[in-house]
């Protein structure tokens, strides 16, 4: 149970669009609420604000993996990711979950639609 | 007897330990995945260097979009695509970052090699694009000029 309350199933902090367009590809746009602290930020107390951020981002189409996103650091506050893949349908499901370095995690699922 | 029960009793103890472990720190099998040397090197040949890559071959079939110069260095927005057959992976470095592996992307079933991202460069530098396809590695760079540092 220790798995399900590191889990944040939060949907606001996920927005997620999945396009299919001209020539059978289909465009996942992915915007997440993420501080993405490096670390090496002070705060106005001159105490360095601990590092915190997106680590794995993996993406799936109806629950085969499509892609395996790794982040450091220096992804922007509020991550934003634009992918493609080919062999989708109307309908068919895309599922994104991140992870970051604290363990927390959120995974958000959206329908395939036409352009 | 005795001899003989002592190491299995032990072994199950360590397996419901682990098993317990497992459930308790998920993050952990993250850490596994995590290519943590090569995001926390310093220097971008240490970071090739723990991505095992030997040999680069500059290829102009690497295509990075972004500005020429970036306002806010905070989010400047990088659009890659490899034109290269069997793209596996792709790495987004920043040269001159604190550490400048920003990102490592792999692709499975039907994924294009295609990634528009937004990230931070402390300073003017180039952003590099690493691309395995087969045994292969390639690689192209961009220069971007910043006016403001983005990583504070």
């Amino acid at each position: 149970m220790a798995v399900a309350n590191m889990t944040d199933l939060n949907a606001d902090n996920m927005k997620m669009r999945a396009q299919l367009k001209a020539g059978g590809i289909t465009e996942v746009k992915v915007l997440i609420s993420h501080p993405m602290e490096t670390g090496r930020k002070k705060d106005d107390f001159d105490q360095l604000i601990p590092a915190h951020f997106v680590q794995l981002l993996t993406a799936s189409l109806n629950d085969k993996l499509v892609l395996e996103a790794q982040w450091g650091t220096g992804i922007s506050k509020n991550p934003y990711l634009t992918f493609r893949l080919t062999g989708a349908a109307v309908g068919d499901m895309i599922t994104v979950t991140w992870q970051d370095n604290l363990g927390k995690t959120a995974t958000q699922q959206i329908a395939v639609t036409q352009a | 007897m005795t001899e003989n029960n002592m190491p299995r009793r032990g072994f199950l103890q360590l397996l419901a330990m682990g098993f317990a472990w497992a459930l308790i720190t998920p993050i952990n099998a993250l850490a596994a995945i995590w290519h943590k040397n090569a995001f926390e090197a310093a220097k971008l040949e240490e970071v090739t260097n723990y991505l095992n890559v030997d040999v680069e071959i500059v290829s102009q079939d690497i295509i990075i979009k972004a500005p020429d110069q970036a306002e806010n260095g905070a989010i400047v927005q990088v659009e890659v695509i490899s034109n290269i057959a069997d793209t596996a992976s792709m790495a987004i470095l920043v040269e001159n970052n604190p550490t400048p592996l920003i990102a490592h992307f792999t692709f499975s079933h039907g994924a294009q090699p295609y990634i528009v991202t937004r990230i931070k460069m402390a300073e003017t530098s180039d952003i590099k694009v690493l691309v395995k396809a087969g045994e292969q590695y390639f690689s192209n760079t961009k220069s971007v000029i910043v006016l403001e540092n983005g990583c504070g």
